[in-house]
């Protein structure tokens, strides 16, 4: 096999079964269930996740893989971003194929726009290209739009759709002047190159204004204050899977972006951005907390919560790069565990409707639902940081990395601000287990059998949160595994803008 | 000869007056086509840069830029529209249901 058509199997993959899928979707009767197109897109999911494998098999044999031109490069850290983007869509899938309770004919959409956008968000981890980066961020990101609005016909999904549209692309237009900047201040958009640019260009200025440019707009993407004004609102209005979805998986990929970019290709910068990444870490942590301290809504208040949790990994960019690498990629497997989890069991108790919103409405379910709110009382412990599940540990090493970089400040801003996020995760919890405040709570039909399918996914994320918690130390040594690989091999390749040079 | 610096100048006071439409302006359609022009500012920088480079490169890189460009218009577009039939407004200030 060509190594460039090696180097795409898994987005390759992914893109084919939604075209499939979409193809396949006017073949259905108007009114027949769609889960047919469900199971296929999870094979679709399986199967990448087997490619991914398989690529990692070949890299641990003769190194990094690079193709296209050196536009895409296969190693250690793209293939753990790929793994873990792939698991979230393969839960997300599960527990979705149930999601859809009246068969509504455009559901079979849906499972293609995951794939496509999954297929996106892998792109970008693997591209060591900035204009790459930029069309699997677009890739990523469009399909994303659009499936905030997917309760088509409702007013707040319209809204949260429009929302998300328009700040993603206002986010989007900043990341891509960053581009050209840098492509002003070296004469190249590959990640290698622009290192070796930056250090001999004659207008230093651009190099930073870009710099400041790129972290706006990625910093839109991870929803860190003070560029978070869409989360809530976004989450709010979108379908429960989608939002344990897009507050992961995006999420990880732009934080991977973001790790190239910042320590791959602007290390001269350092300096200067760490003073920019410390004051992003600040307020996202300070706003997200305090934020959703105020929150009624549930989705609102686990929406601040993502902001607060992007501030705490923003704290690790403080360290060397070896350590910041491990310590993102097992903070980012520890919250896309956790995260997916709690909206999964959201989606599960409100169900499509979304009858159940604000804190009052969860008061007492434990007596309807006991299983379902142990596990979302479990998820709850995990985003506080409690011993024993996988935050506790994403929260330790982060700010164990602050500290040996002499960000110590950093992290009793980051510890402190963990204390207050007990309020409100607790707060949360202790409705759940009270008693119920209206009779609403014995209205609400207790039917919502969990099928398999949704089972194993709320299974697998729960395992998922509990391992990382009792075994870091295995999972941690494969993320430390992961950096030295993509440092060595793209400080050695060298820099190639052969493309369109002459 | 027209000076690189001037194009420059010109892609940065464009993508100001997007940014700066972007906040000010209430209807949809308008917002979004501030972030068109935000766009295309980028697109002229990225010409500037490839003609000052020397570099073909950057005239490449507007290809791609138009055609996400449309991709996402196209969506975009939809959305506003999805909206529309709901709301019966483009003004953002009465797009506000979404609060706590």
């Amino acid at each position: 096999m060509s190594p460039n058509l090696l180097a795409l199997l898994p987005e390759l993959l992914l893109a084919l079964t939604g075209v499939l899928i979409m193809l396949a979707e006017p073949l259905i009767a108007p009114g027949r269930t769609r889960k047919p197109l469900g199971w296929l897109a999870i094979l679709g999911t399986l199967a990448s996740g087997i490619a991914v494998l398989y690529q990692l098999h070949l890299v641990n044999a003769s190194g990094p893989i690079t193709a296209f031109y050196s536009t895409i490069q296969i190693d250690a850290f793209s293939i753990f971003f790929h793994l873990l983007i792939a698991s979230i869509v393969l839960v997300t899938l599960l527990a979705s194929l149930d999601y859809f309770q009246n068969p509504i004919t455009h559901a079979g959409e849906y499972f293609a726009l995951v794939l496509f956008g999954a297929t996106g968000m892998m792109f970008m981890t693997s591209s060591v290209e900035l204009l790459m980066v930029f069309i699997g961020l677009e890739i990523s990101s469009i399909s994303t739009y659009i499936l905030a609005g997917f309760r088509k016909g409702r007013a707040t999904a319209s809204e949260s759709a429009l929302k998300y549209f328009l700040l993603g692309s206002f986010a989007t237009a900043f990341f891509l002047y960053g581009i050209a900047l840098c492509f002003g201040a070296t004469g190249s958009t590959s990640i290698a190159a622009i290192a070796a640019g930056l250090a001999i260009t004659k207008t230093p200025l651009l190099g930073w204004l870009a710099v400041a440019m790129v972290l706006i707009g990625l910093g839109f993407k991870v929803s860190a204050a003070p560029f978070h004004v869409w989360t809530p609102d976004v989450y709010q209005g979108a379908p429960a899977p989608v939002v344990g979805l897009m507050s992961t998986a995006p999420k990880a990929a732009a934080f991977a972006v973001l790790l190239r970019f910042l320590f791959n290709a602007t290390p001269i910068y350092r300096s200067h951005w760490i003073l920019l990444i410390a004051i992003l870490a600040v307020a996202s942590m300070t706003i997200g907390n305090l934020g959703a301290l105020l929150q009624r809504d549930v989705k609102r208040l686990l929406a601040y919560s993502s902001i607060a949790h992007a501030g705490y990994m923003l704290v690790a960019f403080t360290a060397a790069q070896h350590e910041a690498v491990s310590t993102i990629c097992f903070y980012t497997a520890a919250y896309a565990a956790m995260n997916v989890g709690a909206f999964l069991v959201l989606t599960q108790l409100s169900g499509f409707d979304e009858k159940l919103r604000t804190i009052d409405d969860f008061t007492g379910l434990a007596l309807k639902r006991p299983g379902l709110s142990a596990l979302l009382g479990f998820f709850l412990l995990s985003l506080i940081g409690i011993p024993f599940t996988g935050g506790f540990f994403g929260k330790f090493y982060v700010f164990s990395a602050a500290v040996h970089s002499g960000y110590t400040w950093l992290a009793i801003v980051g510890l402190a601000n963990s204390g207050i996020a007990c309020f409100y995760y607790l707060r949360l919890l202790t409705a759940l287990y009270s008693r119920p405040l209206t009779d609403t709570i014995a209205d609400t039909p207790s039917t919502g059998r969990i099928t398999f399918p949704v089972a194993l996914a709320l299974t697998a994320t729960a395992a998922a949160t509990l391992c990382l918690g009792i075994l870091p130390n295995r999972i941690l040594h494969l993320t430390q595994r992961a950096t030295p690989t993509s440092t060595i091999a793209q400080s050695v390749s060298a820099p190639t803008a052969t493309i369109a040079q002459r | 000869m027209v000076p690189i610096a001037y194009y420059l100048i010109l892609a940065a006071i464009l993508f100001s007056i997007g940014i700066a439409a972007f906040l000010i302006k209430r209807n949809v359609i308008t917002i979004f086509m501030s972030i068109e022009l935000m766009l295309n500012a980028v697109n002229l920088t990225f010409v500037a840069f490839s003609h000052m480079w020397h570099q073909v490169s950057g005239q490449i890189f507007v290809f791609f830029v138009m055609v996400v460009a449309a991709a996402e218009a196209s969506v975009g577009l939809a959305i506003i529209i999805a909206l529309f039939r709901v709301r019966q407004t483009l003004d953002v200030d009465q797009i506000n249901l979404l609060k706590h």
